[in-house]
């Protein structure tokens, strides 16, 4: 093993004069890096890597005072539905042209989280906003375009809100909707560019209507 | 012949190209390391596509574990000197007489993540056992109790009136019921709270034309 050699010859001895000795000093280095194993594993354990994401959601004021507020009038026509139950189940219906007061379908049709369920509706209503933000997207990523993120980002909101004929989609989930269905539905909004979306609660008429649906 | 004497050969390896190599290394993770806060509860957040990072400083989270009980933390603020949980505690503290000790003060600033009654507040912060400790997390209360605010809506509010650049993140667990995620968000609403960040992993995924057909 590698270790320091001391000096016999200490400092007290002045008198006795000594040749110097050639010494290649070489130190125990053992200890050290014992220690700084340990230190690394435990940096490259505790370190996160991964930082967790946000996701912002704005959720609609609740009208405090209880006064009968005139809500944005919003077009039936563009309006669709996406009721969620538990075990991931997921409903949607379209509102047509109601009028004032809010009538429910006869049924409402059931889909999925798969790219072919929920997606291709989503994407199929929102074709218009969907496909030109793509392009806007692809022509950026060949560099015939060349824009900074937050103009990028200016004209994805620019395109979204130009499209007055957009869906606008509620998401309901009932009481035994998990945290995660809740999730990946305003996800999906955001992969297909859903310009308006809200959450918001389900009527015991929707509750209905889920519980008439068969399972799968 | 002359004899060879055999050298005493003390074999040593030399070990500078590891150490530096392994002093680079340390270097690195010591820099890169942010450290994980330990949670009152193991979150397995749902993934999602969003690619905006939690905020690491002024951010009240509320946790909602998988077993629906919730949890609240709030950051000392970019300002470390601000010491706003010290400052929370001790204005609850005066406000429902919790009789905490200026050491109890001392160890709820210096924690994390809570989920209690504030009447067990006081006991968890003396206990030593993890596991007892572990037990008397029964998640905050969300009720109104006669014209009471809701506990969590409290702590909401005067971390709020500390700290208002603070931002809400609600870190649930993809398992847990969306119920009491409501809940948590109809309280906060409550106390005037619109926005909230939802904690989630990255997990990219994108729309093409093709998913169009």
């Amino acid at each position: 093993m590698a270790e320091i050699i001391e000096n016999t010859g200490s400092g007290k001895k002045k008198g006795g004069r000594r040749a110097p000795k050639r010494m290649g000093a070489h130190i125990d280095m053992t200890p050290m890096v014992d220690l700084m194993c340990l230190l690394i594993t435990f940096f490259m354990l505790t370190t996160a890597f991964s930082k967790p994401k946000v996701m912002e959601i704005t959720m609609p004021e609740k009208d405090t005072d209880k006064e009968e507020t005139e809500g944005p009038k919003v077009d039936a026509q563009r309006t669709y539905s996406i009721l969620l139950s538990e075990d991931d189940r997921v409903f949607w219906y379209h509102h047509g042209a109601v009028p004032k007061d809010q009538t429910f379908p006869e049924s409402i049709t059931e889909t999925d989280f798969s790219k072919d369920g929920l997606r291709k509706i989503l994407l199929q209503k929102n074709e218009k906003v969907f496909t030109e933000i793509y392009e806007l997207k692809e022509k950026v990523k060949k560099g015939e375009l060349v824009l900074i993120e937050d103009s990028l980002n200016a004209q994805i909101k620019r395109i979204k809100k130009s499209d007055k004929k957009s869906p606008i989609i509620l998401i309901k989930a009932d009481e035994k909707t998990k945290y995660r269905s809740i999730v990946n539905v305003v996800d999906e909004m955001a992969i297909c560019n859903i310009a308006n979306y809200a959450i918001v609660d389900i009527a015991p008429e929707e509750v209905a209507l889920i519980e008439k649906t068969p399972k799968k | 012949m002359a004899k060879i004497k055999l050298k005493r050969a003390q074999p040593h390896v030399d070990m500078t190209p590891m150490v530096d190599l392994f002093s680079l290394l340390l270097t690195f993770f010591m820099l890169t390391a942010s450290f994980r806060p330990q949670e009152a509860k193991v979150i397995d957040s749902p993934s999602s596509v969003s690619e905006k990072a939690t905020p690491d400083k002024d951010v009240i989270s509320v946790l909602v574990s998988s077993d629906d009980k919730v949890f609240f933390s709030m950051d000392n603020g970019s300002d470390t000197s601000a010491h706003f949980r010290t400052k929370l505690i001790t204005e609850i503290n005066d406000l429902y007489r919790l009789k905490l000790t200026e050491k109890e003060i001392t160890k709820f600033g210096q924690g994390s993540s809570f989920g209690m009654p504030m009447k067990s507040l006081k006991a968890f912060l003396n206990e030593e056992d993890a596991n007892k400790k572990e037990a008397m997390q029964v998640g905050i209360p969300m009720d109104t109790v006669g014209d009471q605010y809701p506990e969590l809506g409290i702590w909401v509010a005067y971390a709020r009136e500390l700290n208002p650049l603070a931002e809400v993140a609600i870190n649930g667990d993809a398992n847990a019921n969306y119920k009491t995620v409501k809940k948590v968000m109809d309280v906060m609403q409550a106390g005037g709270v619109n926005k909230f960040n939802l904690v989630t992993n990255l997990q990219k995924e994108e729309a093409k034309p093709e998913d169009l057909k």
